[in-house]
């Protein structure tokens, strides 16, 4: 599974957001998007999900225009894992689970033993199939997330796409719900996990592919340990950042705090 | 007990329920004299008041409170909203307006109905006109305020009517419509509704699967392969014809919608494969009870409307300071 995009202008009806963005994404490999609030990562994604309308370029799955595929055809493909929320009605865990099986039944059937089999080894994969009985809306917010991405896994795309997955985490379930994601796109599983993230780090704990993102351009792209360069960083997020090697020799990217030189935006 | 149980239990009780209200009333029957009018082996006197009488009350107030209460939790699963009542967007206050413009009119009782039963699908079918035709923002939103719009609209043009209506012949006729009544309904009134109803419900059963992936929002349900427009659409119009048949039969009943949903929801969970079954159970049970004190409580006949507005709203009350399992 490819899914390919050229000079993608994205936005919201005639308000262009973003433009000439082009990506590949492949089997087998993870990617960070990173970019300050407002660039346009969760617009990208939406329409590399073809839930919006591209403004132009090409978007190819395969080969094949989105814009011309059934929401079926691409929920077949691509999964979406938006951020922890909690749905009007409490929904057991398994039930919020099944729903990723939806593109794989009729329109007018329900989901089988066979159905539910995949939801609990999903559910299995991230090590929370203890909660399957539970209401989901009553999780805390790392637990709904990995639903959420086990959803994901039973619909059984191979591109998923998570939306800032571990933004309203606490620290802890940040690196639980991260290290669950490393193990997803590794192992010859076939394949790719995309998400945004503010965390530079987490692109280089993940050892992932990074597509920088500013003002809606695509200003970087490649490995994390040779995108993300103390100065590119700096240049991203508009403050002093350095990244740093531990004695272990993992890097980490530290801030710059005695600096006054930073602007909010 | 299995949630399958459940539903059987209430099953059950409803058939329960539905031969006692046979016997209930001012003609005197013992259940054997009534199984025996069943069965057409009664005297004509209990013969006739078995069977054109009570039996087809005893159906209409089941129609009716089924219905409504699957209308509801139709409504409350495509609008995400356990607030939401099957009215949410202007059929009751369409179908009002067309059997109060009937009554005004002075025409027979079936155009009566024909023009309530139209009157809430065209109320509806602007509301959702309308809807498409706002660009942007958030569609369910968008929907519901303007099924608010409309239904002020009709409910405005209902005052009017009223206002012109002869105090004396139509005012009563009409104020009792408004309120809901089972009182005159025959089988000649019932049998035209039951098909509309069940292929109201047809596609309600068979996308029992989908509406529960539709209440986890539009673009959710889009990116796990649902065609939401369409499918909320198809949601929209069946609940609609559900709701608009019975109310042209008994008239405006408020609350049967809104509350027995959620009932059924803390019986059986939110999956809308049971909660379909168990909340048209109930509310046709709900709605015989309702009825079956109506028309014994008093010497007159009392509204429905007026009976589940005083049973539903304490309900109600009691449901948001205890329950919570519905709400986040």
């Amino acid at each position: 599974m490819r899914l390919a995009a050229t000079d993608l202008a994205i936005g919201y009806g005639r308000e262009r957001i973003g433009a000439d963005l082009s990506l590949a994404l492949g089997p087998d490999e993870i990617v960070c998007l990173l970019g300050p609030n407002g660039c346009g990562k969760t617009t990208l994604f939406k329409t590399l999900l073809g839930l919006l309308p591209r403004l132009g370029g090409t978007l190819a799955l395969d080969g094949a225009d989105i814009a011309r595929m059934s929401r079926q055809d691409i929920a077949r493909a691509i999964a979406y894992v938006p951020q922890a929320h909690a749905p009007p009605f409490p929904f057991e865990v398994l039930e919020v689970v099944l729903m990723g099986r939806t593109a794989r039944i009729g329109t007018f059937a329900q989901p089988s033993a066979r159905d539910r089999t995949i939801a609990m080894e999903a559910l299995a994969t991230l090590g929370i199939a203890d909660l399957a009985g539970r209401d989901y809306a009553r999780l805390s917010g790392g637990q709904r997330q990995l639903v959420l991405i086990a959803r994901a896994l039973a619909q059984e795309a191979p591109l998923i796409v998570m939306d800032e997955p571990t933004a309203s985490l606490d620290f802890g379930n940040r690196l639980a719900v991260l290290d669950r994601i490393a193990s997803l796109a590794r192992n010859g599983s076939g394949r790719c996990v995309i998400l945004s993230t503010h965390d530079p780090d987490q692109a280089l704990a993940l050892q992932a592919r990074v597509l920088a993102m500013s003002a809606g351009r695509m200003i970087a792209e490649g490995p994390a340990v040779d995108v993300l360069s103390s100065a590119r960083l700096s240049e991203i997020y508009g403050v002093p950042l350095t990244v740093e090697r531990t004695a272990s020799g993992r890097r980490v990217c530290l801030p710059e705090l005695q600096s006054s030189a930073a602007t909010i935006t | 007990m299995t949630r399958f149980g459940l539903n059987g239990a209430l099953s059950v009780g409803l058939v329960a329920l539905a031969f006692g209200a046979l016997l209930v009333g001012p003609f005197g029957l013992t259940p054997e004299q009534t199984v025996a009018a069943l069965l057409g082996q009664a005297g004509d006197q209990a013969q006739i008041v078995v069977w054109n009488i009570r039996l087809p009350r005893v159906a209409g107030a089941c129609l009716v409170g089924a219905a409504l209460a699957a209308a509801g939790a139709s409504y409350q699963a495509l609008f995400r909203n356990p607030l939401v009542s099957p009215d949410i967007l202007g059929v009751s206050a369409g179908a009002g307006l067309g059997a109060v413009a009937g009554i005004f009119l002075s025409l027979p009782v079936v155009l009566i109905q024909l023009s309530a039963f139209v009157g809430g699908l065209a109320a509806v079918a602007v509301v959702m006109a309308v809807a498409s035709a706002v660009r942007g923002g958030d569609r369910v939103l968008t929907l519901v305020l303007t099924g608010v719009v409309i239904g002020a609209l009709a409910g405005a043009a209902t005052s009017l009517l009223k206002v012109l209506a002869d105090p004396y012949d139509q005012l009563p006729a009409i104020t009792f419509w408004l309120l809901g009544s089972l009182a005159s309904v025959t089988s000649a009134d019932i049998l035209p509704a039951l098909p509309a109803v069940a292929f109201g419900l047809l596609p309600l059963v068979l996308l029992r699967w989908r509406i529960n992936v539709l209440s986890m929002g539009d673009e959710e349900a889009r990116a796990l392969g649902i065609e939401a427009g369409r499918t909320r659409l198809l949601v929209i119009a069946a609940a609609t014809l559900v709701t608009a048949s019975v109310t042209a039969v008994a008239g405006v009943v408020g609350w049967v919608g809104l509350v027995i949903p959620h009932i059924a929801r803390m019986l059986v969970g939110p999956g809308f494969g049971r909660l379909l079954p168990a909340s048209a159970l109930i509310g046709a049970g709900y709605l015989l009870l309702v009825d079956t004190a109506a028309r014994t409580i008093a010497q007159i006949e009392v509204p429905l409307g007026i009976l589940t507005a005083v049973i539903g709203a304490p309900v109600f009350v009691w449901l948001l300071a205890s329950g919570r399992r519905g709400w986040t």
